[in-house]
C-alpha cells in the first residue's frame, strides 16, 4: 500500500489517507477464514454490548460503555497484533470490542459487567474490564484517559531495554488526545524512538464536546509530525483497513519507531448507559451514522461476495445470541464477592 | 567505618542497586550527563550508560507514568523528581494510577518502583523550593512513605526501597544532603521499611519526628538534659508503614508525646500519631499531646527572617519540651 | 406463572420515570430481552425490556403516567413457570407508587418541615459515574423504620484551661490510681499547677509500700541523752503499734484459756505428705493451715467468736477474714487470709506463702491488711509453750499456736509420747463468756486432734 510521510507544511492536506482496496485483494496475512472468523467475533461482540446495555436497563449492570460502531478498528487491529504474536496493548474504556476478542469467554465479559466473583480484570475491585488481563497481554489501569499513553510508552521503553521485541499498542480516543501526557507521551516516544503505536479511536466525540471543539484541525494523524514519526488516518469502518493498516505499523514500531493510527469511526450509541446523546446529537445524525454500522456492512459484504452463506449468517447470529444467553443466565446466577475481599492486596509482598 | 554525608550514602545506595540488579535504573531531569542537580546520580551514568541513566524531557508527569508502565514490564525504575516542589504535575499518575496498580488489578501488577524526591527547606529556597510533599503520600494507601535523616538511614532505606516490591516515595531532606555527616559500615547492610529508630532513649518525654527535624531535636534533647528532663528521641525513619510498636511503647513509658515536623501543622503526620496516642495509649498520657511543626502558611518564605519564623529550630523544640516538661 | 414487571432502578434518573409508549399490548407475545416498554427519566428515555419469555397480560401504568423507580408497571404471564432473570420481589423496594410523582419512594422522612438541611432519599443505591440509580438487594438502611436518632452527645465538660490547673487527674494518674487502690486526696502535687503528675503517683505508693508512710530506712539512730541513757526515736511503725496496744488493753476486758492439743496425727501426717507435696504445690506444707482451718471451721459453729463490741451491739461478722502475726522487718504486721473458710489446706498453705513472703518483702497492699475479723499468732515459731496475747482490737478474740513438744502424757491410763501443741486464747469477756470461748476452743482442739495420716488435704 503506498504512502507518504507526512511533510513539513501546514500538516492536514499532506496527511496521509489510506487509499481503500476491494476486498478481493486480501492484505498480506490475511486469508477469507479470518475473515469469517472476524465476522463471527464482530457479533458476539455486538450481541454482548446490546445485552449488557439491556441488562443496565433491568438494573442488573451498573455501568457500560458500548463499542458499537467502532468494532472493525477494534477487531482490525487486534487482528494485526495477534498475528504477529509479540504485542502488548494498553487499551482505554471504549474498547469491550478488543478485551473481549482477545481471549475472554462471554461469561467471563459479563461477570465483569455484574460485577461478579470471578471477574478477570480485578475481581470486580475495579468498573467492567479495568486492572489486568495480563494472560491476554492487556493493561488498563484507570479511567484517567491519556495516562495509559505513558504508562505504554514506559512498558515499551522497558521492552527495549531487555532486548525484546514486542511492540506496544495503545488505545485512546478524540478527546484524550487533549491530555498533556498524550503529547508527553508521544514526545518521548519519539525522542527515544520506542516500539509503540499510538491507535486514536476517533469518533469525533469527546462525551458530548465534538471534535472541533476538541482540537483546531481536522485530523489528529498529523500531530505525528510534531514529534518526529509517521501518523496515517485509516477509515476505522473497514476491517480489513485496520487491520493491514496496524501490521504495517507494527512492522514499522519494531524497527524504526513510533507511529500514530488515527481510526476514523462512529459511535453508534451515548457515551455509557448513563448518558442521552440526543441531548447533543440529531436523529438525522444518526441515522446516517449507522447507515456506515461496520458489523452489518461487513456481513452484508461477506455475503454479497459469497465468502459466508445465508446459512451461515444466521447461525453466527444464533450462536453468538445462545452464548450471550447463557452467559447472562450464570453471572447473574454467579455470587459478587465476598465482603472479606475487599481488604488486602494494597501493597504487593 | 568511614564518613560521608546523606548525597553519598545516596549514591553509594543507587550505585550498589544498579550493580546488583540489571533491571534497575534511573530516570529524570538532569540525571545523567549532569549527575543530577544535587550530584546524587554523578557519574552513575559513566558506569552503567545512557540506556540505564536516562535523561528525560522535562515532563514529570511522562517521568512517573514512564516509569510505571517500565515496572508493569518487570523493571525497578528510579524515577527523580528534581524538587518536591515540582511533583504535583505528576500526581495523577503517582496518586490515580501507580497508587492503585496492585490493588486494581487484585494483586496481578507489583509496581516496583521507588520515586526520589528531594524535599524540605532551610536553604533560602522560598516557596518553590523548599515544600513538604509527605503529608499526601503518607495519606494514600498503596504507596509506601520514606524519609531518613541520616546517611546510615539514608543508605539503607533506598536499599530496601529498591528492592521492595510497592512503591515507595523515598524523600531525601536536601538540607541534610550536605549538612549531615554520618558513619557508613563498609560491608553490605540494609534497613528495614516499616522501623522507627530511637536515636536516644529517655524517660520524661518522647519527641517524635523525622527528617532534618530529627537532627533539631536530638540538639533539643541535649540541651534540657542538663535541666532534669530527659527526652527519648524517636526517628520514624519510615513514615509509612508507621512503626506504631515503637512510638506507642515510648508514650507509654514516658507519658508525655511532643511531635515535630517542618510541614505545616494541620492534618500532617503529627496529627496521625496524635490520633494514635489518643485512641491506644491513653491510659498512659500524662499529659495533652502536643506538635510544634511548620505554621499554616504554604512554604517557608525566602528572605532570612521570614524562613527563620518559619521553620521549627532547637531553641523553639527545646521550649516546647520544657512545657511539656513542667506539665 | 404470573409475575409484577417493576420500573427498574436505572440510568440517570435517582427517583421516578414517566411511560411514554407501550411497545406491547396485553395478550401480546414476549421474548425475553425484546423491548416492552418506553420509559422517559429526566436524563434520558430509555426502553425497558422484557425479562422473561411470555406474554403481557396487564398494563399497570399507563401511557403518561410517572412512577417512581419500583413501582410495579405491568403483569407478566411467564412462558415455563421460571421468573427468568426479572428481578425479585425484594430486590426493589415494592411500595405502590401514588399517582402523583412524589419523590423518594418507600422514604418515611418526608415531611412537612424538610428545612434547608434537607433529606438523605433512601432505597436508591447511586451507581456509575454520574450516579445513576440501581436498586440492590443491600439491605435499607433504615428506610423503612425511623431509627429514633441519638440524643445529642453532651459534650464532655472540659478540663480546665489554665495550665496544668486542671483537678482533673490525667488517664495516667487514674489508671495507677486504681490500680494501686490509692485515694487521690492524700497525693501532693508537684506539676503546674499543683497537679498530681504519674511521678507523683509513683513515689506515693512506693512510699506507702515499704511502710506505712516512712522510708525504708535502718533504725533510727540512737540519741545519746545525759551519761545513763540513751533514747530511741520512734518510728511511724512502732508509735503505731504502741497505740493500737494500749487501744486493746484499756479499752477491751481480755480473759485468758489455753488448751493442749494431741497433734500426733498431724504431725504424722504431715511428715508423709510434705515431699509430695512440695513437689506438686511447690510449697512447703507447715502446721499452720491446719490450725487455720481448725479455727475457721470453729468460727462458723461459734460465730460469737467473729464478732465486735459495738457498744449497744455485738456486730458478728459473716465473713471469715483470719489475721496472722508475720514478723516483718520493721515490726509486727498482720496480713489478712480472706474468706479461709473457703480454701483447702493446699488453699490456706499457698496464700499463707504469699502473705508472708510479701509482708517481709514489705509488699503488702491494703486490702492485705484489711478486713480482718480474728487473729492467729504462731508464738511456737519462736519458742513459746504459753502465751497471754493481746486482742488485735476491735476483733473478739485472738488464737496462738504454740510450739509442738513431744512429751510424756497418759492416755488409756498409760505413759505415751506424743506430740503436744497448747493453743492460747485471748478473748474479749464482754462478748463471749467462758462457756462460748471454752467451747471454741475444744472445736478447734477436736479439730487438730481428728487429723490423722489419712485425712484427705485437698
Amino acid at each position: 500500500m503506498p504512502r507518504k510521510k507526512t511533510t513539513r507544511s501546514n500538516g492536514t492536506e499532506d496527511s496521509e489517507v489510506a487509499i481503500a482496496q476491494s476486498l478481493e485483494g486480501l492484505p498480506e496475512g490475511l486469508t477469507t477464514g479470518d475473515l469469517v472468523d472476524s465476522y463471527t467475533n464482530m457479533i458476539m461482540v455486538r450481541t454482548m454490548d446490546e445485552r449488557i446495555w439491556a441488562l443496565n436497563r433491568q438494573g442488573k449492570v451498573p455501568i457500560a460503555a458500548s463499542c458499537q460502531g467502532h468494532e472493525a478498528a477494534q477487531l482490525g487491529s487486534l487482528l494485526a497484533a495477534q498475528k504477529d504474536g509479540r504485542c502488548f496493548l494498553f487499551p482505554y474504556y471504549r474498547d469491550l470490542g478488543l478485551k473481549m476478542a482477545a481471549g475472554l469467554t462471554p461469561t467471563q465479559v459479563m461477570l465483569s459487567f455484574m460485577g461478579k466473583e470471578g471477574e478477570p480484570y480485578s475481581n470486580a475491585r475495579q468498573f467492567p474490564l479495568q486492572g489486568a488481563d495480563l494472560e491476554h497481554n492487556i493493561i488498563q489501569i484507570s479511567n484517567v484517559v491519556g495516562a495509559g499513553l505513558t504508562q505504554a510508552v514506559g512498558y515499551a521503553l522497558a521492552c527495549k531495554m531487555q532486548d525484546d521485541d514486542t511492540v506496544v499498542l495503545t488505545y485512546f480516543g478524540d478527546g484524550a488526545s487533549s491530555q498533556g501526557e498524550a503529547h508527553e507521551a508521544m514526545n518521548f516516544a519519539g525522542v527515544h524512538q520506542l516500539p509503540v503505536i499510538f491507535v486514536c479511536e476517533n469518533n469525533h466525540y469527546a462525551i458530548s464536546v465534538p471534535q472541533s471543539r476538541q482540537m483546531a484541525t481536522d485530523d489528529l494523524a498529523s500531530r505525528a509530525q510534531g514529534y518526529g514519526f509517521p501518523g496515517f488516518t485509516v477509515d476505522g469502518m473497514d476491517i480489513v483497513r485496520c487491520y493491514e493498516a496496524t501490521r504495517e505499523a507494527i512492522s514499522h514500531a519494531r524497527t524504526q519507531g513510533p507511529v500514530l493510527l488515527e481510526m476514523q469511526v462512529e459511535r453508534l450509541m451515548p457515551h455509557t448507559t448513563d448518558d442521552d446523546h440526543l441531548r447533543y446529537r440529531t436523529q438525522e445524525e444518526l441515522d446516517s451514522a449507522n447507515q456506515r454500522d461496520p458489523v452489518v456492512n461487513f456481513g452484508s459484504d461477506l455475503l454479497a461476495r459469497g465468502i459466508i452463506t445465508q446459512e451461515k449468517f444466521e447461525a453466527i447470529k444464533a450462536e453468538a445470541l445462545q452464548a450471550i444467553n447463557e452467559a447472562t443466565d450464570v453471572a447473574d446466577a454467579a455470587n459478587p464477592p465476598d465482603p472479606s475481599t475487599m481488604w488486602g492486596r494494597v501493597y504487593s509482598e | 567505618m568511614a564518613v560521608k554525608n546523606v548525597i553519598e550514602a545516596v549514591r553509594e545506595a543507587l550505585r550498589e542497586e544498579m550493580q546488583r540488579d540489571s533491571k534497575v535504573f534511573i530516570l529524570g531531569e538532569d540525571v545523567g550527563r549532569r549527575g543530577g542537580v544535587f550530584l546524587a546520580t554523578h557519574e552513575l551514568i559513566d558506569e552503567f550508560g545512557e540506556s540505564r541513566v536516562i535523561d528525560t524531557p522535562l515532563a514529570e508527569a511522562s517521568i512517573m507514568g514512564i516509569a510505571l508502565g517500565a515496572a508493569f514490564r518487570g523493571m525497578r525504575p528510579i524515577p527523580e523528581v528534581q524538587f518536591s516542589d515540582f511533583i504535583w504535575p505528576a500526581m495523577n499518575q503517582l496518586i490515580g494510577e501507580t497508587a492503585r496498580a496492585c490493588y486494581g488489578t487484585n494483586g496481578a501488577l507489583p509496581v516496583p518502583m521507588t520515586i526520589r524526591v528531594p524535599y524540605g527547606g532551610g536553604i533560602r529556597g522560598g516557596l518553590f523550593h523548599s515544600q513538604n510533599v509527605e503529608t499526601i503520600f503518607f495519606h494514600t494507601p498503596g504507596l509506601k512513605v520514606v524519609a531518613p535523616a541520616t546517611p546510615y538511614d539514608a543508605k539503607g532505606l533506598l536499599k530496601s526501597a529498591i528492592r521492595d516490591n510497592s512503591p515507595v516515595v523515598f524523600l531525601e531532606h536536601k538540607k541534610t544532603y550536605r549538612l549531615v555527616r554520618g558513619e557508613l559500615p563498609e560491608e553490605e547492610y540494609t534497613l528495614p521499611i516499616g522501623q522507627a529508630d530511637i536515636k536516644r532513649a529517655g524517660e520524661n518525654i518522647t519527641v517524635v519526628s523525622y527528617g532534618l527535624m530529627l537532627h533539631y531535636c536530638l540538639e533539643a534533647a541535649e540541651a534540657v538534659a542538663g535541666e532534669g528532663i530527659d527526652v527519648e528521641v524517636v526517628d520514624l525513619r519510615t513514615l509509612k508503614p508507621l512503626d506504631k510498636e515503637t512510638v506507642l511503647n515510648s508514650v507509654k513509658k514516658t507519658g508525655k508525646l511532643l511531635i515535630v515536623h517542618e510541614d505545616n501543622v494541620t492534618g500532617g503526620v503529627g496529627a496521625e500519631i496524635a490520633a494514635l496516642a489518643a485512641d491506644e495509649a491513653f491510659e498512659y498520657l500524662d499529659a495533652p499531646v502536643t506538635r510544634l511543626c511548620g505554621p499554616d502558611v504554604p512554604t517557608m518564605p525566602f528572605a532570612q527572617t521570614l524562613e527563620d519564623e518559619y521553620m521549627p529550630n532547637t531553641d523553639k523544640i527545646a521550649q516546647a519540651l520544657r512545657k511539656q516538661a513542667a506539665y | 406463572m404470573a409475575m409484577i414487571l417493576e420500573l427498574p432502578h436505572v440510568g440517570e434518573s435517582v427517583v421516578e420515570g414517566t411511560i411514554g409508549k407501550w411497545l406491547k399490548q396485553p395478550g401480546d407475545k414476549l421474548t425475553r430481552y425484546e423491548p416492552l416498554v418506553e420509559v422517559i427519566t429526566d436524563k434520558v428515555t430509555m426502553e425497558v425490556p422484557s425479562p422473561v419469555d411470555g406474554s403481557l397480560l396487564k398494563i399497570l401504568a399507563q401511557e403518561g403516567e410517572t412512577v417512581p423507580m419500583g413501582a410495579p408497571i405491568a403483569e407478566l404471564e411467564t412462558a415455563d413457570g421460571s421468573n427468568g432473570s426479572a428481578p425479585t420481589p425484594e430486590s426493589v423496594p415494592t411500595t405502590v407508587a401514588p399517582a402523583e410523582p412524589t419523590p423518594a419512594p418507600a422514604s418515611t422522612q418526608q415531611s412537612a418541615t424538610t428545612g434547608t438541611t434537607g433529606y438523605l432519599v433512601k432505597n436508591i443505591n447511586p451507581v456509575g459515574p454520574t450516579g445513576g440509580g440501581v436498586g440492590t438487594e443491600q439491605e435499607n438502611r433504615g428506610a423503612d423504620q425511623d431509627e429514633p436518632s441519638a440524643p445529642p452527645l453532651q459534650p464532655a465538660p472540659s478540663t480546665s484551661d489554665a495550665p496544668g490547673g486542671s483537678s482533673r487527674p490525667s488517664p495516667a494518674v487514674r489508671r495507677l490510681a486504681k490500680e494501686h487502690g490509692v485515694d487521690l486526696a492524700q497525693v501532693r502535687g508537684t506539676g503546674m499547677g499543683g497537679r498530681i503528675t504519674r511521678d507523683d503517683l509513683i513515689r506515693y505508693v512506693e512510699g506507702k509500700q515499704s511502710t506505712p508512710a516512712t522510708s525504708t530506712q535502718a533504725l533510727p539512730a540512737t540519741v545519746e541523752a545525759g551519761p545513763d541513757e540513751q533514747h530511741v526515736p520512734l518510728t511511724p511503725i512502732r508509735r503505731m503499734i504502741a497505740d493500737a496496744m494500749v487501744r486493746s488493753v484499756t479499752q477491751i476486758p481480755h480473759a485468758w484459756s489455753t488448751v493442749e492439743v494431741d497433734v500426733t496425727g498431724l504431725v504424722a501426717l504431715r511428715t508423709q505428705v510434705r515431699a509430695a507435696f512440695q513437689q506438686s504445690e511447690g510449697v512447703d506444707l507447715t502446721y499452720l493451715p491446719f490450725a487455720i482451718k481448725a479455727v475457721a471451721e470453729a468460727l462458723k459453729k461459734y460465730p460469737t467468736l467473729n464478732a465486735s463490741w459495738g457498744g449497744d451491739k455485738i456486730i458478728l461478722k459473716r465473713r471469715i477474714n483470719v489475721g496472722i502475726a508475720v514478723a516483718a522487718p520493721h515490726g509486727l504486721v498482720v496480713p489478712v487470709i480472706h474468706d479461709a473458710d473457703r480454701l483447702s489446706i493446699t488453699g490456706l498453705a499457698t496464700a499463707l506463702r504469699d502473705l508472708t513472703q510479701r509482708a517481709r518483702q514489705n509488699k503488702l497492699t491494703i486490702e492485705d491488711v484489711q478486713g480482718g475479723t480474728f487473729t492467729l499468732n504462731n508464738t511456737g515459731a519462736l519458742g513459746s509453750i504459753v502465751s497471754y496475747p493481746i486482742i488485735n482490737h476491735p476483733q473478739a478474740a485472738i488464737v496462738t499456736t504454740e510450739a509442738i513438744q513431744k512429751r510424756a502424757v497418759v492416755r488409756d491410763d498409760a505413759i505415751a509420747i506424743r506430740s503436744m501443741m497448747n493453743i492460747c486464747m485471748a478473748f474479749d469477756h464482754r462478748i463471749n463468756d467462758g462457756a462460748e470461748s471454752g467451747a471454741f476452743l475444744q472445736a478447734v482442739k477436736s479439730r487438730l486432734e481428728s487429723i490423722g495420716p489419712d485425712t484427705p488435704i485437698y
